[in-house]
């Protein structure tokens, strides 16, 4: 766990005059599932393209296992694996077909069936890719990432557009690559997604790292104050309190047994998130994403 | 697995796609094929003394049906099918995994040879069964056709994927088509070459595709007919030169413009 497979220190990448990434230190460690999140504009996208090999950078170090991304040789395209925003072109071939073609790029890839299996796509592996479901196919998106065995796998908005359910059996599949030892970059726009799934979350915006935490504390969520709140003469009641417990005994005792409509709430990670990334949104609003 | 062997692996898969595409299936395969059936039933009148000269219908417009072909399968296929790929992100897909371009590059040259070496037989046994067209009887002439043929189909596979990167995949076709269309009007593939006027000749002979209608005329059609060329002869060196040129440089202009991603992606 104490490898490092991606190192990432003082990245910077600039387009006419807008600093996309602004000075980026980032670890993240072999073996993890590490979410990035970041409003639209944020740099999210820059930097994992730079991070994939599919862009310069203007400035900073960057080793991806081990390796400057910039010229990325075919051995190192061997150990990662891309799953894209959006993969079209596919349309006329079966999953069966692309994922046997792709595979024969890697040197020690995953066995066909056993990939359609894991992504769920077997009754589907000899039927046109065309005919398959939006959750399908970013199903199949992930079975030609993974089809490489690979070390490192970057997921990029891997379930926008899924419904609740497609997304759950989506989120089962990250856990068990993410179990068997594949190290995961994922950026998403969820954060429940985040929440599930990453072991760490990095909160970027303006192209800086603004939080670096587990989904569990980022932000100072555990120790932050909760919110007591109660009905009581026809108006919600609210107390933020460090002492929740003490507050809702001292209610319990004042009401003589049950507090009307009790809640104790802490902030959710989406209310610590957009407070982190508020002072940057206005800014970030008008400029063109990249 | 080596380079070569990832090459045939795409070209299977390219031909896959190909013969599932139904409009290309159409419009690049057996256009040329439908066209000469067309011409040869339209124009049979004008040919009419064809006891005597050796001439039918089918005979002079099938060379210019071979060159039709040629520039279809290679140069319009490819244009539109790498537009298309870049713009809808196989490329990038590609990128992303450890396959070297080269297998890519050679997975398109396959299908660009396996598909206009079957369209050209096609034309040639329709040419032969249906129209009674006589085929080339000396090996000289055989071997002219190979080489035109060859560096017509490499020259056109170069260009296409070069070409592609003028437009995004909504307006290739448009900008395929239309310069092609001319191109195939001035350089005497639907209508002698002869009849064209003197200027639009010389317009023409900038561009392949007029010398490999020529190299075509040269290997199909009765040599008495030569004199009606431009330079009163068939120039089987000039053409294969000039073929030969435009091939180097489209393989030059291929491989310093090629880009993997879409325009204003990276």
């Amino acid at each position: 766990m104490s490898q490092t497979a991606i190192r990432i220190r003082e990245l910077t990448k600039t387009y006419g005059n807008h600093r996309a990434v602004d000075g980026l230190d980032l670890d993240v460690h072999a073996g993890e599932v590490f979410a990035l999140l970041g409003p639209n504009g944020a740099g999210k996208t820059t930097t994992v393209e730079i991070l994939e090999g599919f862009r310069d950078r203007d400035g900073g170090e960057v080793s991806v296992l081990g390796t400057d991304p910039h010229g990325a040789t075919r051995a190192w395209r061997d150990r990662i694996g891309i799953v894209l925003q959006t993969s079209g072109g596919l349309d006329l071939l079966t999953p069966r077909e692309i994922l046997r073609s792709t595979a024969k790029g890697y040197r020690a890839s995953r066995d066909v069936d056993e990939v359609l299996e894991a992504t769920g796509l077997t009754a589907k592996a000899d039927d046109r890719i065309s005919g398959l479901s939006g959750g399908q196919r970013r199903r199949m998106d992930v079975a030609l990432g993974i089809v490489g065995r690979p070390e490192l796998l970057f997921l990029d908005e891997p379930t926008t557009g899924f419904d609740p359910q497609a997304r759950r059996d989506f989120w089962e599949l990250i856990r068990g690559l993410a179990h068997d030892g594949t190290t995961i970059l994922l950026t998403t726009h969820y954060l429940d997604e985040a929440e599930h799934l990453a072991d760490r979350v990095g909160v970027i915006a303006g192209g800086r790292l603004l939080a670096l935490d587990t989904p569990a504390a980022l932000g100072g969520r555990q120790s932050q104050e909760a919110t007591v709140s109660w009905e009581e003469g026809g108006t919600r009641q609210n107390v933020r309190t460090a002492t929740p417990t003490t507050e809702v005994a001292s209610l319990a005792a004042r009401f003589g047994g049950e507090v009307p409509e009790l809640t104790v709430t802490r902030p959710s990670l989406e209310d610590t998130y957009l407070g982190l990334i508020a002072p940057h949104v206005t800014d970030e609003r008008q400029e063109v994403p990249a | 697995m080596n380079t070569l062997a990832l090459g045939v692996d795409r070209t299977g898969v390219e031909l896959k796609m190909y013969s599932r595409e139904k409009e290309a299936v159409f419009f690049s395969f057996l256009f040329p094929i439908l066209l000469l059936l067309l011409f040869s039933v339209i124009f049979s009148s004008q040919f009419e003394d064809s006891a005597s000269t050796g001439m039918t219908a089918a005979r002079y417009f099938l060379p210019g049906m071979v060159a039709a072909g040629v520039i279809l399968t290679s140069f319009q296929t490819m244009a539109m099918s790498v537009a298309a790929e870049r713009d809808d992100g196989t490329l990038k897909r590609l990128r992303a995994t450890p396959m070297p371009p080269a297998a890519y590059f050679l997975g398109k040259v396959g299908l660009v040879i396996c598909t206009s070496l079957v369209q050209v037989a096609l034309l040639l046994l329709v040419a032969r069964l249906a129209f009674d067209v006589p085929l080339p009887d000396t090996g000289g002439r055989w071997l002219l056709f190979a080489g035109v043929f060859a560096l017509g189909v490499f020259g056109g596979t170069v260009l296409g994927i070069a070409y592609s990167s003028l437009a995004s995949s909504r307006s290739i076709g448009a900008v395929v088509i239309g310069p092609q269309l001319v191109l195939q009007f001035i350089s005497g593939v639907y209508i002698a070459f002869t009849d064209v006027p003197q200027w639009l000749q010389q317009v023409a002979s900038v561009f392949p595709l007029k010398w490999i209608a020529q190299g075509m005329r040269a290997v199909f059609l009765p040599d008495a007919l030569a004199s009606a060329e431009m330079a009163g002869s068939w120039e089987p060196g000039r053409t294969l030169l000039v073929l030969g040129a435009w091939a180097l440089g489209g393989l030059v202009l291929c491989l310093t413009t090629f880009t993997w991603f879409k325009r204003g992606s990276v």
